[in-house]
Order: C-alpha cells, then sequence, then structure tokens
C-alpha cells in the first residue's frame, strides 16, 4: 500500500497544496483495474476481476481469467485489493456548510417553513474543505439537501469533485424534502426540563404541508396566469419525477406521515430518519417504500430499548425485505464515516455485501440513478473506489483510487498535506 | 401543705384562663366560654395510644385532659361525639402556608448578572437567603388554611422556598385568627436545598455550583466567627451562624441520589440535615438508611398513564411504568426500613388528594400507626414541636380531628379544630334520604329514586327499566330543592320541599311556570352495591425492584467470579503486546495470572478460542452518568466537584459496558478557564455515585482554552466576562496561581505555628477554590486541560513553567500534532478524537493523524469519547489510527487502554493485563480494532457487568415486565382511575460545550 500511496503522492505532489485539490480532468485513455476482489454493489462478488472502464464508461467487468485484450488500457494492478462502486451519501448538508459554528459558512436552512422552491445545487461550493475528507474516504457522491423549515427545499446530487456546481451536478432537482412536524419537542435541560413537550403548532404544521399538495395539484391542472414558484417547484412530485422524502422518526410520526401523505395522493415516498421504523414496519412495508435511515451509531432513542437497536435497525428492516440506504446526520464532518455506518449494520446481522447495497446501489434506486451508478456493471458511469481493505471496516478501509465518471479524482486534501508536513518536522 | 399546692396550682391555671389581650380593640370585648367537652369518642390520644369511649376536654384553646371517667369542669359546652373518632390535627412539616408566592422574574435577554444587586451589608450571593426569616411575612390566609384543615391539619411548618439557603421557618397554626395568635414558634427552622430560586445572579449554574457555594458559606461563616466580622459586617454570615441551632431542613430536589447528596454535604460539616426527598427513595433505600437523616416524604404517586395505544404507549419509559407501580410502596418500604419519616401533602398536584394517597399508602404497606405518626407525632418532633401539637395531652394545643371513624378506612372528617376553635369540614349529620319513593307533582306520577351516602345523594326520576331522568337534588339542613326536565320538554320542574318524616314534600312550579304541590312517599330501601370488596382484601402484589432503578438494572446485583478465559488472542498492553493462544486467569477481583494452559480449580471456564481478551477500555474524557457538567458561571470554579453530580443511574453505563469501556474520568466541561474537579468512576453498574469512584484516585481538574472559554460561540450578550480573548486567558491563569501561591504560602505558615501560637491566632479563611489551584501548584492536583488551537497548548505549558508545574494532560488537543515536541518536552499528555473537525472555527485545522503524529513526538495518547454514543465504539475510534498514520495496532489499541491509565494514573492498576491488576477485562468476538468487533463480556474488579447472553436475558424481562405494567394500566384506567398524557422523562446526553441556560437569559 505505502508504495502505491508514495508513487501515486509523486505523480500528483504538484497538484496538493494548501489549496483544494484540483478538480480532475476526463478521462483520457482506457483503464483497466486488474487483480483486484471486485464487490459489484449488487450483492455479488468476483475474486479475481477485471474492471475496465473508457469514456467515462464501464466497459467491462468480470473474471480476470476472462479478461479481454488489456492493450491499450492503462492498467492498474490491484492485487489483494478491493474494488468498489463510489459510496453514496444521501440526505447531507455537504458543500452548504464548512464549519457549522461559524454562520457565513452555513447555507442550508433558509426562512420560512415551506420553501420547496430553494434549490441547493446553485449554492453547492465545490471548493468546500470538506469534500476532499469524503472523496478519501470512498464518498463520491451525495445528495445535497437543504434544510429547516417543514418543506425545507429541492435537493440536487453532486458529485464530490468538479470546478463549479454546474460541472458537479450529477442530477439536478432530484427531489422535494419535508421534515414531518414532530408531534412533541425534546426536553429543554438547559431550562432544567426532564419531560418532552407537546408541539402546539402540530396540526398547522402538517396542514401547511399538506395544503402545499392540494394547491400545487390544482394550480397544475388549471391554467394559472400568475406564476407560483413553489407551486411550481411540486411539480415533479405530483408527476412522479421527482420523490418526496421525508423526514420522521418517531412512530407517531411515521405514521402520521405516511397515512396523510398517501391520503393526499403521494405515492413515491421515502422515509428519512426512521428511528422508529422497526415499531411500523409493516406500514412501511405495505407501502413499499424504502428507508433512509439516520447514522448507524447513536445511542438508542429510549433507555429500554435494545442497547444496540440502531447498529440492529439496518438488518431489522432488510430482513423484512424493506429496500435500506444509510445516511449520517448531525455534524457533518462525520460524514466520511458512512463506510463504518455499513460496517456496523454488517456487524450486526446485515451480509457484507447488502450492507455494501444500503451505501450504493440502494442509495442510487432511491435517488432514482441506479440507472447510471451504484453498482460496476458495463455500461454505467465508471464511479468507482479501490480500497487496500475491506472498505466497512475502518482498520483497512484505506483508498487508493477513486474514479468519478471515469475521472481520476485526487483524494487527499490539506488533511494529508498538515500530516506530512508535521511527519516530516518530527522526523527530522 | 397539699391542698396549698393544690390551690396555687388552681391560681396560676386561673390566670393564665384570661387571655391576655394587648391589642386595642375598636368595640365591645367579647370573649365567650371556651371550655369544651366532648364525649363518648374514640380518641387517638397520640398515634398509638387509642382509648375508647373516652372524654376530651379543651380549654383556652389547649388540651385540659383527655380519659375516661373524666369530672366535667363547670360551664363546659358538651358535645356527645358517640361513634365518633378524635385524632391529633395533623401536622405538615413541609409547606409555604401564609407566605407571598415566589416569584421568578419573568423575560429573557439582558446582560448577564455576574455581582449581587442586594443592597445592604449582606454576602455576595443573592442565592444565599440566610437573612429570610418566614415569620417576618406570615400572614393568615384562611382560603388556603380552610384546605390544610379540610384534610385535617391544625399546624404546620411555613418556610421560603427560595435560594440554597433559604432563612428559617416559622410554626404557625392553620387557624383563623390574627397573625400573632398563629404562630406557634417563628424560628424552628433553617432551609438548604439544591434549588437555585429566584436569583438571577449567574453564579450558581449548576449542582455542582451549588454544592460549593453551600460548602464555602459555611467556611465563610466559620471565619466570620472566628474573627472575620473584625474586618467586615456581613449579616448574610451573620444570620446563617444564628441558624445552625436550629433543625436543618435540606430540600433533596431531583432524585434520590440528591439525597445521598445532601447528607454528604451535612457531613462535612457535622451537620444531620433533615431531608426532604421526592418519592423516590425506595429505590435506593439501603444507602438512604444508612444516611442516618429523617426523611420528609411527599405522597406524590403517579396516574395512570393512557397506554390503550401501542405506539404512544412507546413514549412511556421503563422507569416511569414501575415507578407508577411501585411509588405508593415508598412510605411502607422507609417505615418499615425503621427510617424516621414524616409525611408532607407538598407536591400534589391537589391537595383534595392527600388522604386519597395515604390510603394508598397504607394499602401498600405502610401501618395505619406508622401513617398516623409521619402524620402526627414526627414533623412535629422534626422541629421540636411534639411538646405543642401531634398528640392530645394536657397543656398541649386543642389541636385535633373529629371524624366519623377510622380515617384510613371510609371516616370522614367532620371538624379541625385549631387553638380549640372548631372549624367545619363536612356536615356532621346530613339528612339520610336515600331509598325509593312513590313521587306525585301535578298529575305526574313517578319512582324518584334518592341513592348513594347522606351529604353526597344523587336522585332521579325511574320513567321505565331503561330510561330515566337526572334529578338535581340539593339538601340543606332540613330541607331540599329538586330541579328535572322531561324528555322532549323544553322547560324545567323546579321543586322546593321538606321533610316529613320518612316522606317529602313541598311545591314548586312546573314545566309550564304554574304553582304545583308535591309528594314523595317513601316506598322502600335502596340495594347498596357492594363496593369492590374483593379487590380491597387481595394483597397488593407489585413487581420486583431493579438497582439501578431504570431499564437493565440489576435483580440481583453479579458478584465477584473466578474466571478462565482459554486460549485467546491476549492483548496484554504489556512489553509483549499480544499474545496467541493464551490464558488470562481472573480471581479475586485481580488479574491472577496470564499466560499458556493456565488451570485452576474452581474456575469458570471461558473457551475463547478464535477470539480476543484486552483490558478493559478507558475513557479519558467523559460526561456519562452525570447530572451537571458545566458550572458556566465564573471564570474561575475550581471549586466545584464532579463528584457532586455522578448519577449512578445513567443507562449510559451499562451502554459503555457493553462497549468494553470499564472506567472513565468525568471530567467538568469547557465554559471556563478553570473548571471544576474531576471524577474519576469506574462502572460497576448498580453502584451508587459513592460506589462508582475510583478510591484512592489522584485528583484532577478541568482547564479550559478557547472559544468555549472566551464566549465567542454564544449569544451577543456574553460578551463581558473576563477573558473574551486568549491574551486575557492566559491572565486569568496567571492571577489565579499568583494568589494560590499567596493563599497556600499562608496556610503553611499557619500550619506551621505552634500549637500555643495557633490556639491563638485566626485561622486563615478557608477558600475552596484557591485551595484547587494551590493542590496544582503542590502536585496534588492534576491538571486535565481542553485545548484546540497550538498558541494557546504553547501557552499553558508556559505558564505551568512559570509556576514550577506541569500540565499533566491537554484534552482534545486537535492542533497537538503542531507542537506535539513542545508537549514531548514538557512531559504533557494528550487525549484526542480520532477524526473530528470542522464543527468551529477553532478546529478547522484538526487532522485524524493527530494521534498518530503526537505518538511519533514521544508523547503519551489517548482516544477520548467526550460522548456517551462514541464511548461505545472507542476500539473502533483507536483503529481508525491504522488508516490515518498507519499505527501499529498494538500501539493503537493502548491509546484506549494503557494509555489513558498512565494519564490518570492508574496505570500501576489497570489498563493492561498483568498479573496483580484490577480484573478489568474484555472478551471479543473479533480482532478489537476492527468495525466487526462486539464485546462479549466485560469484566470490572473481576465481575461480569456485561454479558451477551444475559444481556438478552434482561431485554425479554424488561419486554415481561412492560407488558404487565401495561396491562396492570390499562385495567386500573378501566376501574376509572384518573389518567394523564404519555409524556417521555429524558436523560440529557451531557458534552462539554453544555451550559444550562438560566431563565431570563437567553439560549442559544
Amino acid at each position: 500500500m505505502k508504495i502505491f500511496t508514495y508513487i501515486f503522492i509523486l505523480l500528483l505532489g504538484a497538484n496538493v497544496a494548501a489549496q483544494t485539490p484540483r478538480p480532475a480532468d476526463p478521462q483520457s485513455e482506457p483503464i483497466a483495474i486488474v487483480n483486484a476482489t471486485a464487490h459489484i454493489g449488487n450483492g455479488q462478488v468476483i475474486d479475481n476481476s477485471f474492471v475496465t472502464f473508457d469514456g467515462g464508461k464501464i466497459t467491462g467487468i468480470g473474471n480476470a481469467s476472462e479478461a479481454p485484450d488489456l492493450s491499450g488500457h492503462r492498467q492498474i494492478d490491484a492485487s489483494g485489493k478491493h474494488v468498489y462502486p463510489g459510496l453514496i451519501l444521501p440526505g447531507s448538508r455537504v458543500g452548504l456548510e464548512d464549519i457549522g459554528a461559524v454562520r457565513p459558512t452555513r447555507d442550508h436552512t433558509e426562512v420560512g417553513e415551506v420553501t420547496p422552491n430553494v434549490r441547493s445545487q446553485i449554492a453547492f461550493n465545490t471548493d468546500s474543505d470538506m469534500l476532499p475528507t469524503y472523496r478519501f474516504n470512498g464518498i463520491l457522491l451525495a445528495q445535497v439537501t437543504p434544510s429547516g423549515g417543514t418543506v425545507t427545499g429541492t435537493s440536487s446530487i453532486m458529485m464530490l469533485d468538479g470546478w463549479n456546481w454546474e460541472d458537479a451536478t450529477y442530477r439536478k432537482d432530484d427531489a422535494v424534502h419535508v421534515n414531518w412536524p414532530a408531534k412533541t419537542f425534546g426536553a429543554r435541560w438547559w431550562m432544567g426540563e426532564t419531560e418532552r413537550r407537546e408541539n402546539k403548532n402540530y396540526d398547522s404544521q402538517v396542514n401547511a404541508i399538506l395544503g402545499l399538495i392540494k394547491d400545487a395539484k390544482a394550480y397544475h391542472a388549471g391554467d394559472n396566469k400568475e406564476v407560483n414558484l413553489k407551486l411550481e417547484a411540486m411539480k415533479g412530485v405530483l408527476d412522479g419525477s421527482q420523490n418526496l422524502f421525508v423526514n420522521a422518526g418517531r412512530a407517531r410520526q411515521i405514521v402520521e406521515a405516511i397515512t396523510k401523505l398517501k391520503d393526499a395522493g403521494i405515492n413515491n415516498i421515502v422515509l428519512v430518519g426512521a428511528r422508529d421504523a422497526w415499531y411500523v414496519k409493516d406500514l412501511i412495508k405495505d407501502n413499499n417504500i424504502p428507508v433512509v435511515l439516520d447514522q448507524v451509531h447513536r445511542t438508542p432513542s429510549r433507555e429500554e430499548e435494545d442497547i444496540k437497536m440502531p447498529f440492529k435497525l439496518p438488518a431489522l428492516l432488510n430482513a423484512e425485505g424493506i429496500k435500506v440506504s444509510l445516511r449520517q446526520s448531525g455534524s457533518l464532518m462525520a460524514g466520511r464515516n458512512l463506510p463504518f455506518y455499513a460496517g456496523t449494520a454488517a456487524a450486526y446481522g446485515v451480509a457484507k455485501e447488502d450492507a455494501l447495497k444500503m451505501i450504493t446501489s440502494n442509495t442510487a434506486e432511491i435517488l432514482g440513478i441506479a440507472d447510471r451508478t451504484g453498482t460496476l456493471e458495463t455500461g454505467k458511469d465508471a464511479n468507482i473506489v479501490i480500497s487496500d481493505g475491506d472498505i466497512l471496516d475502518m482498520k483497512s478501509s484505506i483508498i487508493s483510487y477513486a474514479f468519478i465518471q471515469g475521472r481520476e479524482v485526487i483524494i487527499e486534501g490539506k488533511q494529508q498535506e498538515l500530516y506530512r508536513r508535521y511527519r516530516d518536522k518530527y522526523s527530522n | 401543705m397539699k391542698r396549698y399546692i393544690s390551690l396555687l396550682f388552681a391560681v396560676s391555671f386561673i390566670t393564665l384562663s384570661f387571655a391576655q389581650d394587648n391589642f386595642p380593640r375598636n368595640g365591645t370585648r367579647d370573649e365567650r366560654p371556651s371550655t369544651y367537652a366532648f364525649t363518648n369518642a374514640t380518641i387517638f390520644q397520640d398515634y398509638q395510644t387509642r382509648l375508647e369511649n373516652a372524654t376530651l376536654i379543651i380549654q383556652d384553646g389547649k388540651v385540659l385532659s383527655v380519659g375516661t371517667n373524666l369530672s366535667m369542669p363547670a360551664g363546659a359546652i358538651i358535645t356527645d361525639l358517640d361513634g365518633k373518632w378524635v385524632y391529633p390535627a395533623l401536622v405538615d412539616p413541609y409547606t409555604s402556608y401564609g407566605l407571598p408566592e415566589v416569584k421568578r422574574r419573568s423575560g429573557f435577554g439582558g446582560t448577564p448578572q455576574y455581582d449581587s444587586k442586594k443592597e445592604g451589608a449582606y454576602g455576595w450571593n443573592e442565592s444565599v437567603k440566610s437573612d429570610y426569616t418566614a415569620s417576618a411575612e406570615f400572614k393568615v390566609d384562611d382560603k388556603a388554611a380552610k384546605k390544610l384543615r379540610d384534610q385535617g391539619f391544625g399546624s404546620v411548618l411555613t418556610f421560603r422556598a427560595d435560594g440554597v439557603i433559604r432563612g428559617s421557618g416559622a410554626f404557625v397554626s392553620t387557624g383563623n385568627e390574627e397573625d400573632h395568635l398563629m404562630v406557634i414558634n417563628p424560628g424552628v427552622s433553617s432551609h438548604l436545598s439544591f434549588n437555585k430560586g429566584t436569583s438571577r445572579q449567574l453564579y450558581p449554574t449548576s449542582i455542582m455550583g451549588m454544592v460549593a457555594l453551600i460548602r464555602q458559606t459555611y467556611y465563610d461563616a466559620q471565619w466570620y466567627k472566628n474573627g472575620g466580622n473584625e474586618e467586615q459586617t456581613n449579616q448574610t454570615l451573620e444570620s446563617f451562624n444564628k441558624l445552625q441551632s436550629l433543625p436543618q431542613i435540606f430540600e433533596a430536589n431531583s432524585d434520590k441520589i440528591r439525597v445521598l447528596l445532601a447528607d454528604k454535604v451535612g457531613d462535612e460539616f457535622g451537620t444531620q440535615y433533615i431531608i426532604k426527598g421526592n418519592g423516590d427513595e425506595y429505590q435506593r433505600i439501603n444507602e438512604i438508611k444508612a444516611t442516618g437523616a429523617s426523611l420528609i416524604i411527599p405522597l406524590n404517586f403517579p396516574k395512570v398513564y393512557d397506554v390503550d395505544d401501542p405506539i404512544d404507549a412507546l413514549e412511556i419509559s421503563m422507569t416511569d411504568l414501575k415507578h407508577w407501580e411501585l411509588a405508593p410502596t415508598n412510605p411502607g418500604r422507609l417505615a418499615n426500613a425503621g427510617i424516621n419519616i414524616a409525611l408532607t401533602a407538598h407536591g400534589l398536584k391537589d391537595i383534595k388528594d392527600y388522604w386519597k394517597n395515604v390510603k394508598k399508602a397504607v394499602e401498600y404497606g405502610m401501618s395505619e400507626t406508622q401513617a398516623l405518626k409521619a402524620m402526627t407525632y414526627t414533623p412535629a418532633s422534626l422541629v421540636d414541636m411534639q411538646n405543642e401539637v401531634g398528640s392530645l395531652q394536657p397543656g398541649r394545643r386543642a389541636n385535633f380531628i373529629i371524624a366519623s371513624g377510622n380515617l384510613f378506612d371510609d371516616g370522614k372528617i367532620f371538624e379541625t379544630w385549631v387553638h380549640g376553635t372548631g372549624y367545619e369540614v363536612a356536615e356532621k349529620d346530613p339528612m339520610d334520604l336515600a331509598g325509593k319513593y312513590h313521587f306525585q307533582a301535578g298529575d305526574d306520577t313517578h319512582v324518584l329514586e334518592i341513592s348513594g351516602e347522606a351529604g353526597k345523594h344523587k336522585a332521579k326520576i325511574v320513567v321505565n327499566d331503561t330510561t330515566s331522568i337526572d334529578v338535581k337534588l340539593k339538601v340543606d339542613d332540613q330541607s331540599l330543592s329538586m330541579n328535572f326536565s322531561h324528555k322532549d320538554s323544553e322547560g324545567s320542574m323546579r321543586l322546593t320541599g321538606w321533610t316529613d318524616g320518612r316522606n317529602l314534600k313541598g311545591t314548586g312550579l312546573n314545566e309550564r311556570s304554574e304553582w304545583i304541590s308535591w309528594t314523595a312517599t317513601f316506598t322502600e330501601d335502596i340495594e347498596k352495591k357492594d363496593e369492590k370488596k374483593d379487590q380491597e382484601d387481595a394483597t397488593v402484589e407489585v413487581g420486583d425492584m431493579i438497582y439501578p432503578f431504570v431499564p437493565y438494572g440489576w435483580k440481583e446485583q453479579p458478584k465477584q467470579e473466578t474466571i478462565l478465559f482459554r486460549n485467546a488472542t491476549v492483548w496484554t498492553m504489556e512489553g509483549d503486546g499480544k499474545l496467541e493462544n493464551a490464558d488470562v486467569l481472573v480471581q479475586n477481583g485481580k488479574i491472577a495470572q496470564v499466560g499458556q494452559n493456565l488451570s485452576v480449580s474452581g474456575a469458570r471456564i471461558v473457551d475463547a478460542t478464535g477470539k480476543h481478551v484486552t483490558p478493559g477500555i478507558i475513557d479519558e474524557h467523559s460526561h456519562a452518568a452525570l447530572s451537571g457538567v458545566n458550572e458556566s458561571s465564573h471564570a474561575i470554579t475550581g471549586e466545584v466537584r464532579q463528584y457532586d453530580a455522578v448519577d449512578s443511574e445513567d443507562v449510559n453505563i451499562y451502554r459503555q459496558l457493553a462497549g468494553g469501556v470499564v472506567a472513565a474520568q468525568l471530567l467538568h466541561g469547557s465554559a471556563n478557564p478553570v473548571g471544576g474537579q474531576s471524577a474519576l468512576i469506574k462502572f460497576r453498574w448498580g453502584s451508587t455515585p459513592e460506589g462508582l469512584r475510583i478510591q484512592g484516585a489522584d485528583e484532577y481538574i478541568k482547564f479550559a482554552l478557547g472559544e468555549n472559554v472566551k464566549q465567542s460561540n454564544r449569544s451577543p450578550q456574553w460578551n463581558t466576562r473576563f477573558p473574551q480573548t486568549r491574551m486575557g486567558v492566559e491572565q486569568v491563569f496567571v492571577d489565579g496561581f499568583t494568589r494560590a501561591r499567596v493563599y497556600d504560602q499562608e496556610w503553611k505558615a499557619y500550619n506551621g505555628l505552634s500549637a500555643k501560637v495557633k490556639a491563638r491566632t485566626t485561622p486563615p479563611r478557608r477558600d475552596l477554590q484557591l485551595e484547587a489551584l494551590a493542590e496544582i501548584l503542590n502536585s496534588e492536583r492534576f491538571i486535565s486541560c481542553h485545548s484546540y488551537v497550538q498558541s494557546e497548548i504553547n501557552m499553558l505549558m508556559k505558564v505551568a513553567e512559570q509556576f514550577d508545574f506541569r500540565v499533566n494532560t491537554f484534552t482534545h488537543i486537535l492542533e497537538g500534532y503542531k507542537v506535539a515536541d513542545k508537549m514531548a518536552a514538557h512531559g504533557v499528555g494528550g487525549s484526542t478524537f480520532s477524526d473530528w473537525w470542522a464543527y468551529k472555527y477553532e478546529v478547522r485545522e484538526a487532522i485524524p493523524y493527530n494521534a498518530a503524529l503526537m505518538t511519533q513526538a514521544g508523547v503519551v495518547v489517548a482516544i477520548n469519547s467526550d460522548s456517551q454514543e462514541m464511548a461505545r465504539r472507542l476500539n473502533q475510534e483507536a483503529g481508525k489510527s491504522i488508516k490515518y498514520g498507519g499505527m501499529d495496532e498494538v500501539e493503537a489499541l493502548k491509546m484506549v487502554t494503557i494509555n489513558p491509565a498512565k494519564l490518570l494514573h492508574l496505570d500501576d492498576r489497570m489498563g493492561s493485563l498483568k498479573a496483580g491488576k484490577d480484573g478489568d477485562v474484555v472478551l471479543w468476538d473479533d480482532h478489537p480494532l476492527s468495525i466487526y468487533a462486539k464485546p462479549e463480556m466485560t469484566l470490572v474488579d473481576g465481575i461480569v457487568y456485561f454479558d451477551a447472553p444475559k444481556d438478552a436475558e434482561m431485554r425479554d424481562w424488561i419486554r415481561a415486565e412492560r407488558t404487565r405494567l401495561i396491562n396492570k394500566m390499562k385495567n386500573a384506567k378501566k376501574n376509572g382511575a384518573k389518567i394523564q398524557k404519555v409524556m417521555r422523562k429524558e436523560r440529557h446526553n451531557w458534552h462539554c460545550d453544555d451550559i444550562v441556560e438560566e431563565l431570563g437569559t437567553v439560549n442559544e
């Protein structure tokens, strides 16, 4: 591994400076990754594989023994290593925030309860210091999502490498996001409260969501003279081209969200957060609703719950046939730990390749980009990472190459530069 | 001679019997005869002496005599109480009766208030209100008094519940006479609490701060008495000293752990507090008994929760469910354990529930005698008023209850007498009209049915078998009125009437407003319903106790075992690093042997083939198991102690054991340059705070640097406390240590005096804050300093060197990698996060290679959690240093075992697997640095505190117990119990930055 990194650094050394690394150039030659264990992302594994890609698309994958003539390819010998589809992080503020505590760097929460027309795509900061740290761990795509309010806005799926937001866009305006109102709020511990409180505005907040849907339906059915940006923004949700992502955590909230939205005629629902999903699994299953689970590394919601409940939840839902994807919530820095959330899911009952699906193909399906990415299959975009070992386990999850649409991205950044600077200082 | 004496006695008695009225009166004097005799009653002379067919004679507000065959004084007003019962009036030891309501000043915003705004020669903190005297503000409030009398209370202790030190309480009667006549004793008690009250001064903001403030007040008062009063006049301290001769009543608000804490505070000053509890004392009954404190116990039994919907029922915690069932056993369990308890109505939403709950307590195991004692004698005796009230002895206050029968059964209070004046509670002999009547009003004839007991009658007109009309019936002495409407009729029948033998008759208006006359002729009695006798007779069955009283608490505390782990990969963390196919023997709480092919007789053998054994994980930086983190007021709060905030009932202890963590340093937060003193604990799940403590461990203290202490992350009005810059932070330290050095020298000089000289020298004032700083100077206390950027790290090392000591640990230390060489030279350790960064400005250059780089430079490095969640996966966090920096795996695991042990000076007994060290061991099913590794067993001191199969068993039990309790609740609801909506109680998971905002200031 060390030699690899060394060569890599030699090759790219000039580019690694205090600035964010230079965005990658388009793929200029066919590339073949050979002799790696290939994890396809759909559950399959090829022990000794070849993967070829050209012009940004995967051109072939299979057993190394059955590889076509690879002459004319730049060959990367990945013996002993593992090759994966690029990891995908849904429901993230990445690119909309740099330092949580510094207000000027926050661009994710707009004023107003109902702002479906607010779009993340055009605020995505390709120069964010956060991006290199995500790429370094194999995360190549993210659903960049506004937060705040009840109807928070419209997300886009962005590549975590690019000269500008326009270049970095993978799928524009993929979904509208809703924070389903809470029935109760947490205790305000800082004021000495020990009990949760009722949300007295619950009904009016729910009505704001349902009213938006109702009005949007009427608006799009009629011939309106006056343009309403909020109602325009709901078009995709109504015609099914966009999903409605609904963030709901507690059991009652999930039940209310699903039943009320179904009643309003919305069928393309994705449940986000879903910490209590287990208690209402039948409702989720019967309605065929995929779930994007909040981060796996958290404490249980309730004292009496299984102390490993958050770790086991992906396995429990997976076993029910519910499509599960994993995300990170909370402090943005932890987004880079996405592969380890899948690792924990695997430690607590999900087959490793199924756990991988929760951060690759399942996510791609939920985000509506499965025709282009999420697995290592011929014809799909060459979104590929190579890891020294099991990507789900931190002790071996060491990424040496990453490709987005065949472009070889620089995976190192300022953190690695500082590391080398001080390692050298103390070596002398 | 004998005659002469008795004559003298009589004379003096006569003198007493003329009430001295020193108040001028407008009008004619109107004194009435005041001798009363109550005959033929069942009389409780005191809680344990019951007299049958007895007489009580009172005169001028006092008991003259009680007994049988008493001679009747001339002119006594005699009341025949045949069949009725007389009790001493009840005493409530915990009220604010007759005092103005304590009002919190409302409104948010404004700048924080650091200094006292109280005018006059008083102390520095507004929450110390020792100068307050309840009697000065007491005013008879007959509306409130009536509520008390209706429950049978004749006298109460009243005090103002405001401040950590609350001044004196008065003992007053509940009669409706003039204030000066109702105050029995103006100063009977001194009050303290863990509640800051209305003070808007910032200090204290935390439980630790409140304890420190109380302790410092004691020391200051001693100093004041011993000569400080020559330097200044301080009425706060002066009053405090005067209060010390009184019984001290401490409100241990919050929970049973605070009862233990209050007692600990008292022990330091040789004071046995009387402790006002919270109703959950049964959950730690042995430890509470051991305090030796008398307790004042509320009867605040929880209502039934509405648990019909299973999803809503998710929101009721197991703890609340169990407490609902067991709370009524609290008084009985305490009394049966031999604890001296007094009951109070304090804490009841509606005082009318008082007797209902007393009866419930009796149903759940308290004897009637114990209850009556706790309602009469004990509350009086706690404040030395037992010779005034609480029993009916000659000369004592004529405070008593006249009841229809046994109050613990279905007896009803008719009258409460206070100072010889009777107050009616319920009509003594209401008319009993129950029965069926032939009712005729004008042309109408019906059957009229009057049911229920006298005084609470209900009436209806029976039209046929299935239809009836409710009648509004009002009975008043010998007359009555009835009001009803026929179905489909617009008007109503409005009747008035009177009794005529067993019949009723009268006149009234019919629906057309025509005058009619009516009669109701008695026909037969109504069958009385048997009131669920079966249920009453059944003995009450309740579920198991668990310790602590939260899910995963033990029904039976696990015990030390001899355990032999066989054939494991053993990570010793000693020179040999990692041994394959090795055994570890744990015996008598210690590691007995590490090696190959070990055997011992009687050991539990654990086949660890293919598994890994490591030392228990130690977390250098934790806020788990705490009920408070930041005393965020002053820049220096070295006087506060996290030991005072240890909460042994935090389920995170168990969760972290399940992650292989066995011990932690519980740190103060990072709100100030000098924070509080650390608590070093082992996760001995089930123990009390004292049991968790690592005995003999070195003393530590939290320091902090950077944005948090500068308050730069807080809302804009937090800009007045010094320091607001890193420059000021340095000066806080230099100033603190400079003062501490002088303080230390003063004490050293004093302690060095000869006994003779010492005796006539005033000792220096004991200052808890400077004492902590002086301990640092003397290397008796060690710093763990929250830090981020290189400049501040370097600065603190230089300050330490200037004062000739060493910083022990930099915690967080995310830019430690930039000055790791300087750190190594200073000899300070680094306890860091694996990969945190970017959450605030000062961590923008934090890198996940920090641990590796500091290790490379020769710093002792630990990985800490500062998070109840991450603490469960510290092994994985250590594992990340393989990815970030290519660290050797043994070195990586050291960062969560032996290295933190070194930083906490516990490496002689913890942190590695070596014969003689503590039996703190974890068995893993996989490589301990892997994401896939799960602890199967975690041992602390040779006791298995986490065991995967046992964990599964407990889950099953929790499920079954919840089901049982929820079914029981549903039944209670069906039987008409009052219900409340489920609202989950939540425990806050503390973090470094958490600041408790006072009401009245803006929260972030």
